[in-house]
């Protein structure tokens, strides 16, 4: 069998990216939710407030120092298989990187360690700005990096001379058209996933009757958050799926799975989108509900695939059902957020151990949907890797062999299972010992490291050693 | 804009974090790669919480470095990494199992030996892998234009597998006289030991590449043996500094050790760029080749100029702040 070289590194890429994103996306949202925490500790002094945000900032330490050590990768995922793309778009990708890495470099250096380990060293009010300053941080950085993939979808402000993308107008290619839209639907991502987690983790600990009044205060405002931006991310996606129609209808029609150009197009519920023939198989749709969402407007027409050649076509069935995948979890969300309001309209809250079971199961939920939300945006760019200006095909390594790629694609699964599984194995014990004091003996003179990773004090195994046994 | 030479500012800039990177993730890759010939495992405590609070600032170097050579030399990002595609693999996946090792050996009681073997392995696979860059370097990249068109096994030549060890043994080097400054007792006489061969095999290493290069490549002969004398200063102000470190071993000298290594190490790295200058992707490519837009160049360096003294700053006082000898016991209960 012929090993395809291009195929390999899509899927390479797809997947080192995609367990990266999965960390940052829950720290964003992490980050702001425990600044919230130490701004109410601020004003209250309520030791409630200190206790959620201390136990929240020890799962924010090991999963940003996770998302740190994966991120590493990243960086040179661009050059060793993508190196034609990263040679032609480096005035703008290189410095527009750099700078999510001085960001978080910065971040790192100053704000992060007064948070994690200066809560009695600093004065409040210091260790509140601190808390606040991460949460920027975290943003600044989820900017660049959408203000890059934003221009690869919708590029602007270059103009595309002997093969290298040379500046015309540094504005106009960091805001490029999509990135306004990108933006604010990863920014409520990031708010969701934060939002389902606490909300998830708090309801466990309920239905375990642990830390009850710390635990009842999160859920309840992770629930007000979810209200709020679970319905708001449905009016936000819309806004940017109008974009992607206006700027990639091709991307449009694959989503929704319109092989011709229509009106009165149906919103296809179930099917199994068929390439070679150019039809679907086992269509279920609404008729012109399509035309409604897209057009506003029953008898506006919507874009097919075939309007453009089939070399031109995105892989549909990927596409298709990534974005069934993440609306489904969205309209999920907002059911959850229904009977939260519900339930606390009715007082019963905290008592529904129906709906607390529910949360607990909706924990990986938000991961599902932002993965299949990037899925879609991505998989449905394709064949382009700058949309309309270079494809994916012209963006590879040209040295590169499928030798090479599977090779260091089996190399990542692994080294990222281990990394993972570790991760994963050591957040569930920390979650599992809860929010009490842990009584570690302070050794002062001893310079314990100060990375992320030492502001969570749970040992890895059970200990051996009795005095810090439970 | 043409008043000023952007990228001759960056090839600073960049020189400077390439040099940064290795002198300070140098000696916690060469703790690493020391660990299992240490005595006792408390030897290995001591040494790990030596490194342990600085060691992932020192490896932010090399992400800021991979990136600032995107913006900057994209030349070098877009030939250097697909040339180097399977050694880069090794050297990021033993940076992460070392650094996952890092911080699960502290956490952990009974799998600690294993968080030990992955703390060597990581070291030691991205230390060789280090030094097979430098031997792609030196032997020169085949470019079509501007495009890697050699093989995937192109940097693993006899020459490079040279160069790794030669760096897997400076790197050990780096981490002894490390280990001598922050130490004492049992640990610091072991690693007083062990330091005169370490220095043996790097003097080894130093003299085959250093014969071996002018013979193959007329270019550095010309460099070396041509009208530039000037140049014998570094290799032999890395001779004194050897000589130097010997003498203060011998002594039981205890911070002269570390400051002469990095010393060495400064003259051979100085001494290969001037092999090579002004090639930067051998045998075709100048820096000024290599060099983005200077628009773009110029867009990274507000901030650039912005973080680096804040980085240095914070760098200089976490050093400052873990200052003096480690104990054993020291992060653990």
């Amino acid at each position: 069998m012929e090993l395809d070289p291009l195929l390999l590194s899509r899927i390479q890429f797809a997947f080192v990216v995609s367990f990266h994103a999965i960390f940052p996306v829950f720290t964003i949202g992490l980050a702001a939710y425990i600044a919230v925490l130490e701004g109410l500790l601020f004003r209250t002094r309520n030791p409630l407030w200190e206790q959620l945000s201390k136990f929240w900032t020890k799962v924010f330490a090991v999963v940003f120092g996770m998302g740190v050590v994966s991120g590493i990768v990243m960086a040179f995922q661009f050059g060793t298989n993508w190196s034609n793309f990263s040679y032609a778009t480096a005035n703008f990708m290189g410095p527009i990187l750099s700078y999510e890495v001085v960001t978080a470099f910065f971040l790192e250096a100053t704000f992060l360690g007064v948070l994690l380990f200066g809560r009695d060293k600093v004065p409040r009010g210091v260790h509140l700005f601190a808390a606040i300053m991460v949460a920027v941080g975290t943003f600044i950085s989820s900017f660049w990096i959408l203000s890059a993939n934003s221009w690869m979808q919708t590029p602007a402000g270059v103009e595309l001379r002997d093969g290298i993308f040379h500046m015309t107008s540094w504005t106009e290619a960091i805001f490029s058209s999509s990135f306004p839209y990108r933006f604010s639907h990863m920014a409520l991502a990031s708010f969701l996933t934060g939002g389902f987690v606490v909300a998830g983790v708090s309801a466990w600990y309920l239905l375990r009757n642990r830390e009850i009044e710390a635990n009842r205060k999160a859920l309840s405002m992770c629930m007000w958050l979810i209200l709020i931006a679970a319905p708001l991310q449905l009016v936000v996606g819309d806004l940017h799926g109008l974009n992607t129609l206006e700027e990639q209808p091709t991307k449009v029609a694959a989503m929704e799975g319109h092989w011709e150009s229509q009106s009165r197009a149906p919103l296809i519920l179930f099917a199994i989108p068929d390439s070679a023939n150019e039809t679907n198989h086992f269509e279920v749709g609404i008729p012109a509900l399509a035309s409604v969402i897209l057009k506003h407007d029953a008898d506006g027409v919507v874009p097919g695939l075939t309007d453009v050649s089939a070399e031109e076509r995105p892989p549909v069935g990927p596409t298709f059902w990534s974005f069934r995948i993440m609306v489904a979890i969205g309209l999920v969300m907002i059911g959850f957020a229904l009977w939260g309001a519900w339930l606390r309209f009715r007082g019963r809250l905290y008592s529904s151990s129906a709906f607390k079971k529910g949360l607990v199961w909706m924990i990986p939920a938000p991961f599902v949907a932002v993965l299949a939300g990037w899925f879609v945006t991505e998989i449905g760019r394709a064949p382009w890797l700058v949309y309309q200006q270079m494809t994916l095909e012209e963006g590879l390594t040209p040295a590169l062999t499928g030798g090479m790629a599977l090779f260091t694609l089996i190399g990542f699964i692994l080294v990222y299972s281990v990394v993972f599984l570790a991760g994963l194995y050591y957040l569930v014990r920390i979650v599992r010992k809860g929010m009490e004091e842990v009584t570690v003996t302070e050794h002062p003179e001893h310079h314990r490291a100060k990375r992320p990773f030492s502001a969570a004090d749970v040992p890895l195994e059970d200990d051996l050693n009795p005095s810090t046994a439970r | 804009m043409e008043l000023i030479d952007l990228t001759l500012i960056w090839l600073v800039i960049i020189g400077f974090g390439v040099i940064m990177y290795i002198l300070m993730d140098g000696f916690d890759l060469g703790v690493g790669i020391l660990f299992p010939v240490a005595p006792s495992e408390e030897c290995r405590n001591s040494m790990m919480n030596s490194v342990a609070p600085v060691w992932d600032g020192n490896e932010t170097w090399l992400i800021l470095g991979g990136a600032g050579l995107l913006a900057a030399f994209p030349l070098v990002y877009s030939v250097f990494l697909p040339a180097l595609y399977i050694g880069v693999f090794l050297m990021l996946a033993g940076l992460i199992f070392r650094g996952i090792a890092f911080e699960f050996r502290f956490k952990a009681n009974r799998s600690r030996y294993l968080w030990n073997w992955a703390f060597f392995g990581g070291s030691t696979v991205a230390s060789f892998a280090q030094g097979a860059v430098v031997g792609t370097y030196i032997q020169g990249f085949e470019t079509e234009g501007f495009v890697y068109v050699g093989g995937p096994l192109d940097w693993l030549t006899p020459f490079t597998v040279i160069t790794g060890l030669g760096l897997v043994a400076g790197y050990a080097l780096l981490g002894a006289t490390w280990t001598i400054m922050k130490t004492e007792g049992q640990t610091q006489e072991w690693a007083y030991r062990i330091t005169p061969w370490l220095l043996g095999a790097v003097i080894a290493v130093f003299l085959i590449i250093s014969i071996w290069t002018p013979l193959v490549d007329p270019f550095v002969a010309e460099r070396w043996f041509g009208q530039f004398h000037v140049l014998w200063v570094l290799p032999g102000g890395a001779l004194l500094l050897a000589w130097i470190l010997y003498r203060a071993v011998q002594k039981r000298e205890e911070i002269l050790p570390f400051v002469a290594t990095m010393g060495i190490f400064i003259c051979a790295y100085l001494g290969l760029l001037v092999s090579k200058w002004p090639y930067i992707v051998p045998p075709d490519h100048t820096y000024w080749d290599a060099a983005s837009d200077p628009g773009s160049q110029l867009f990274l360096l507000i901030g650039v100029l912005f973080i680096t003294p804040i980085v240095l700053a914070y760098t200089a006082w976490t050093y400052w702040v873990f200052r003096g000898k480690v104990r054993s016991d020291a992060g653990y209960h």
